[in-house]
């Protein structure tokens, strides 16, 4: 994110500007459903941003990554479904228990490597969806309705969709700004390095897995945030949610906007779901139009959707 | 004499293969020691070891007094033993500078520190620097890694070791790959590091073998078969028969 006037970071701040406007055009257009959209647009984008953390800068292929998404979800459901509404109990256990459940996870698969990390991750992520549909109270495979969204104090109404999309942009903007500072630090030049050789990180004197640990744990709890946004969102939350499809579309959001890249994946969230919204209008098998586009993208545009615009600006390194 | 590093009778076994056979060896502080050896006497294994990559079978490593058998690769780096890589192993992806800077941050405490820039951290960035600049490469800082000649990957490998003030390098074989004025270049950076720091220098190049170092020693099939000055070894007919008459002919 460096500060000079290139294409790129015309397009970059264009896109900001956009999503802080965009409530404002959708009222005057009386466009409920854009607002919806973006809303979930800019939730499952923070989701990507901490997917990006583990896989773009971490170079860790976690194929198990929505699970956050359900276990953020499910902190607030079930907490509502009991009688507990309030945010401050519902969102600090939604992260705290995204935190642990990824503690746990990271400290088992991250002493693996390559296609067995991926497995173990995937495996993880697919147990938590199993133990979910098994919660009969819960509704199980049919998934949860939420009466009431989480309550605030006062002036903060989650019910307000404005009010509710605003404070999703805020966390996303506050997550991008969390992960610039992250990369850029000490900590992130050590996941960084570890990604590139860790073995040389390792005979350079780091020990590489907890960093590479809290890297992990860093990015599910961010994603159990969103979680707790995208119950919020929904009104409902289901096993579905963390299912490993899911898990393959945050990879797709993250590989599609630029690994690696700070705002990339909220490029790829934006670009993927407009797409499916797009595309889905003209033929039910939208995803045949999907597949080569990613194709594309993965074969020549390394850097995603940011590296093309880097690229445009003649800027082939940040 | 002090030994800086002491190997007691280190013992390694892969399947039927004996990689390392009861090597015993020792480097004083201060001096530069080539192991030597024709291919497969288990050189890179005897580095391996030493820097703590492969767990030995049996036998002991110790360095500056502490026994560091049974050490992770990283408390070694912490002690003072730094290791350069046979096959160039770098952050291709990272400029140069973000290279060394990593190794000289390996080294400034613990790396749980999440706000601060740390590219704008002198205390990262100026030992980082400096040791670019004694290694030729102070121009290219900003560069990315992968964009380096072979020749100045085997430096930036160097700087990286030396950036963190070791007291004892690990070289595997620095001269791999270089061309003879690169060779030349990389032997006059050794000399000039000499006595500054202890090196242990694995290295198939006789030629800068016997320009640089104050002992040598001659693996084969993972033992020791002579230990002694350059002259001493030059003259030793086991070694001859075993190693430089073969290199000799082939090297024509």
């Amino acid at each position: 994110m460096s500060r000079e006037l290139t294409l790129r970071n015309a397009v970059v701040a264009l896109m900001f500007a956009g999503l802080v406007l965009l409530p404002i055009y959708a009222h005057f257009a009386n466009d409920r459903f854009l607002l919806a959209l973006f809303t979930r647009i800019v939730i499952l984008a923070m989701a990507a941003v901490s997917l990006n953390l583990v896989l773009g800068y971490g170079g860790m292929m976690s194929f198990g990554h929505a699970v956050y998404l359900g276990i953020g979800g499910y902190a607030v459901g079930i907490l509502a479904f009991e009688g507990v509404n309030s945010g401050f109990v519902q969102w600090p256990v939604a992260i705290a228990a995204s935190a642990l459940f990824a503690l746990v996870i990271g400290a088992l698969s991250l002493r693996t490597r390559g296609v067995y990390f991926i497995m173990i991750t995937l495996a993880f992520a697919q147990m938590a969806y199993y133990v979910v549909a098994g919660l009969a109270r819960y509704g199980g495979d049919d998934g949860l309705t939420i009466q009431k969204r989480s309550q605030f104090v006062a002036p903060l109404n989650l019910s307000d969709k404005v009010q509710f999309y605003y404070l999703c942009l805020a966390l996303l903007f506050g997550s991008l700004y969390l992960v610039w500072r992250l990369v850029n630090s000490r900590f992130g030049l050590a996941v960084q390095g570890a990604r590139s050789n860790d073995m040389r990180m390792r005979a350079i004197g780091f020990p590489t897995f907890r960093y590479k640990l809290i890297c992990f744990v860093i990015a599910g709890t961010l994603c159990g945030l969103a979680g707790a946004l995208l119950a919020n969102h929904s009104d409902f939350i289901s096993p579905a949610t963390m299912y490993w499809t899911r898990s393959g579309d945050l990879i797709i959001m993250v590989v599609l906007g630029g690994m690696g890249s700070v705002v990339g994946p909220v490029f790829g969230a934006m670009a993927l779901l407009v797409l499916e919204e797009a595309l889905s209008g003209i033929t039910e098998y939208w995803q045949i139009i999907l597949g080569p586009l990613l194709l594309l993208v993965v074969l020549f545009a390394h850097g995603g959707i940011d590296g093309l615009l880097k690229l445009a600006s003649g800027k082939v390194r940040p | 004499m002090s030994d800086l590093l002491q190997v007691e009778r280190l013992a390694k076994r892969y399947g039927g293969i004996v990689a390392t056979d009861g090597l015993s060896l020792g480097v004083a502080d201060g001096e530069l020691h080539a192991v030597i050896g024709p291919n497969g006497a288990g050189k890179t294994t005897l580095i391996a070891q030493l820097s703590g990559q492969t767990r030995p079978d049996s036998g002991r490593i110790v360095f500056a007094g502490s026994d560091i058998t049974a050490l992770p690769m990283h408390r070694r780096s912490h002690l003072g033993l730094a290791r350069s890589f046979q096959i160039t192993s770098l952050f291709l992806d990272l400029s140069v500078l973000d290279n060394v800077a990593l190794a000289v941050q390996a080294h400034a405490g613990h790396s749980f520190r999440f706000w601060r820039d740390a590219r704008k951290e002198p205390e990262l960035r100026e030992p980082a620097r400096a040791a670019l600049e004694r290694l030729g490469l102070a121009g290219r800082a900003e560069q990315p890694a992968s964009a380096l000649s072979h020749g100045e990957h085997r430096q930036l490998e160097l700087a990286m070791a030396l950036a963190v003030k070791p007291r004892m390098l690990l070289l595997d074989e620095p001269m791999a790959g270089l061309g003879p004025e690169e060779s030349a270049a990389m032997v006059a950076l050794l000399r000039g590091l000499k006595r500054e720091v202890t090196i242990l220098l694995v290295e198939h190049d006789m030629e800068a073998v016997f320009a640089l170092a104050d002992r040598v020693t001659v693996l084969v099939y993972g033992r020791v078969i002579a230990s002694g000055s350059p002259a001493a070894i030059r003259a030793n007919e086991e070694v001859r028969q075993a190693y430089l008459g073969e290199a000799e002919a082939t090297h024509g």
